[in-house]
């Protein structure tokens, strides 16, 4: 049942990098994820709005590029003010308001849009009274890029203003004496004389049927602005590379030090607590010893699964252990059963926090721990009947819920609740969103 | 139901039934034991207890060949099943043959004498675990896929509603029957008539996933 096509992981694993060109024509890949359309900030070349599209309907984000770059081309150009407007209304991935949502507050800005928009619009006037059909139709769109640009520059967050900066920056700095070498000077009368000839010979050609002669003309003018632009957009993109390095960098760290804190901490932990039993003592030294060999050596966390393992055993896997563990039984119901992937794993993980946590500090005679494997989700739920604490009084470096618990399952798009008060048992509720495409493979269900 | 309800302890381990006997007392009359299906058919016969505490594992035949000797002649007799196995098979087997509950053997004695009483109160008691198995059971899957259907007469017994299932799951977490009261702002009378539910859909459901997901578990 589970045929190479059915499973993109594997596919793509036994086909390389084509492999999530699996299904339909070559721009398409892997269904969308399903959610809202949002911007995808981490993708971005300049709004993400690119990104997103491509994430939300799972085309290939080089395509849609190609296609927008193609679409503002057309004399028309109706598509870079809709880009802009795209960058406008649609929230960025992780934040709740739009820029444009924003920006209605921003009275200044809408004033400084509107004004600008005016000014552009006498300017385009002008140039109409002067006559060329081509400009002007290209051109009338471009009011609202202006003045949507104003406005996301006025109210977008700090990290995407350092976008625009970078973008706009060759027209700041172009008449900026110290950036002006002998190279760039030459490189930028080439430029020139490129797009003043290219620009000229259109002009020129407007009235002549020749089709060449503007394509070669529009040819000259494109040369030009690479010579121009080019440096500049290749830092922006190495710029762009170094930034996704340090997030993923970042991501890493936090990974290891939830993992460490899951092991080696809690070890620690335990061996104080049991300092009076050398031979208990040495047989958690010699447990921890050899799960951490196995995560530096072997690359497999402790805890986590197999790869053959289903959710529902690494589920059990986590009563089992905490049981030999901490000696407290854990009660473990599991509802379904599927596949397991990087999101399940993260949720079993955080679940075996969350378990061995209320093992800890609970007290209480029994934890009970509930899965359930639903179409469109995972849910966990442990609890206890032990002495329960004041989640708001928790110090902020408390790594255990924190980072093991609401870290791992917000990095993964799931979420965490902890509901808990003195006296009264913690109740810890983990939810993992799940691809739509995995059907869930239930105890009875077809 | 007034005054202690009698009961009759049916497990193959003696001293499984003395722990019980000692530890129940005086909440429950203890008024027999039986280590066997064939005695225990016979002793239950004779005495007609309020609730009769099975073993799923019995050498001769298991629980429920109890449970179906004894419903026909003595509708009154109320079973509760227990286990230390939780193997899906046994417990479904046994509940679907009329037990009105499962318990496992792991319970703690309060809870136990409890679940005693509700059974005999006519109450379906349900573990932790059994309420897993219930929601696996019933897993929703489409209606009419398959080919092995054999249609319900009535197809309200093929589906749980989603109240069912909210009890079901926090039964499943171990909650009581008073702090799912307290949590759905239900009364524990409700929780009581929703489990009541489940078990009688548990019992007549000709659902097809029921009958495939037991099968797959050796049950057909």
């Amino acid at each position: 049942m589970m045929g190479n096509v059915e499973d993109p992981a594997r596919w793509e694993q036994r086909y390389g990098p084509w492999g999530h060109w699996h299904r339909g024509p070559f721009w398409m890949r892997r269904r969308g994820h399903g959610g809202p359309l949002r911007r995808d900030p981490d993708e971005r070349l300049a709004g993400g709005v690119a990104a997103g599209i491509a994430a939300w309907r799972g085309f290939n984000v080089t395509s849609v590029r190609i296609v927008f770059v193609l679409l503002a081309l057309i004399p028309s150009g109706f598509c870079v003010p809709l880009y802009v407007v795209g960058w406008l209304l649609i929230p960025a991935a992780g934040e709740q308001t739009s820029i444009g949502h924003r920006a209605r507050s921003d009275s200044r800005g809408i004033a400084l849009a509107i004004g600008l928009a005016t000014m552009l619009a006498f300017l385009l006037f002008i140039i109409n009274v002067v006559g060329n059909g081509w400009i002007d139709s290209y051109a009338w769109p471009q009011l609202v890029t202006a003045a949507g640009l104003v406005l996301i520059w006025r109210n977008a967050t700090p990290e995407e203003q350092a976008t625009l900066r970078r973008l706009t920056e060759p027209l700041g700095s172009a008449p900026n004496p110290a950036a002006r070498t002998r190279w760039s000077v030459v490189r930028l009368s080439v430029a020139a004389v490129l797009v003043f000839g290219g620009a000229g010979w259109l002009a020129s050609a407007h009235e002549s049927l020749a089709l060449l002669r503007p394509l070669g003309a529009v040819l000259l003018m494109i040369a030009g602005i690479v010579l121009v632009l080019g440096p500049w957009w290749l830092r922006i993109a190495r710029d762009l590379v170094l930034e996704r390095q340090a997030k993923v960098r970042a991501e890493e760290r936090a990974d290891i030090s939830a993992q460490v804190h899951d092991s080696v901490l809690q070890t620690l932990a335990l061996i104080q607590r049991r300092a009076d039993d050398p031979q208990k003592v040495v047989w958690l030294a010699r447990m921890q010893e050899r799960e951490l060999r196995s995560w530096l050596f072997e690359g497999r966390a402790p805890g986590e699964a197999d790869a053959a393992m289903t959710f529902a055993a690494g589920v059990r896997q986590i009563q089992q252990d905490v049981e030999a563990r901490y000696g407290v039984p854990v009660e473990a119901v599991t509802v379904g059963d599927c596949e397991l992937d990087e999101n399940l794993n993260a949720l079993l993980l955080a679940s075996r926090e969350a378990t061995v946590n209320a093992a800890k500090w609970s007290g209480a005679g029994v934890i009970s721990l509930f899965a359930e494997v639903e179409p469109d989700s995972v849910s966990v739920v442990v609890r206890d009947r032990g002495k329960g604490f004041d989640p708001a009084a928790v110090s902020a470096d408390r790594k255990g819920l924190a980072e093991s618990v609401h870290g791992r399952m917000a990095r993964r798009g799931g979420t965490a609740s902890v509901v808990s008060a003195e006296g009264e048992g913690t109740k810890v509720t983990l939810q993992m969103p799940r691809p739509s495409a995995a059907p869930a493979r239930s105890g009875g269900a077809s | 139901m007034s005054g202690t309800p009698r009961v009759v302890l049916v497990d193959d381990h003696g001293l499984f039934r003395s722990g019980v006997r000692a530890e129940l007392g005086r909440q429950v009359e203890v008024v027999g034991e039986a280590e066997d299906v064939q005695p225990a058919i016979d002793l239950i016969s004779s005495v007609q207890p309020d609730v009769v505490l099975l073993d799923v594992h019995l050498p001769g035949g298991g629980g429920q060949a109890v449970v179906q000797a004894i419903k026909p002649l003595f509708p009154s007799v109320r079973f509760l099943a227990l286990s230390a196995s939780d193997a899906p098979e046994d417990v479904i087997a046994v509940i679907r043959a009329g037990a009105r509950g499962y318990v496992t053997k792991t319970i703690s004695t309060a809870e136990l004498a409890d679940a005693i009483k509700r059974v005999a109160a006519g109450d379906a008691v349900f573990s932790h675990r059994l309420a897993g198995f219930v929601l696996d059971a019933f897993a929703s899957g489409g209606p009419g896929s398959g080919s092995d259907v054999k249609p319900s007469f009535d197809p309200e017994l093929d589906q749980l509603t989603s109240r069912e299932r909210e009890v079901l799951r926090l039964i499943a977490q171990g909650y009581t029957y008073k702090e799912i009261a307290r949590e759905l702002y239900i009364s524990v009378k409700t929780v009581e008539s929703h489990v009541s539910s489940v078990l009688r859909k548990l019992q007549l459901s000709s659902r097809h996933q029921l009958t495939r997901w037991a099968a797959e578990r050796r049950l057909a």
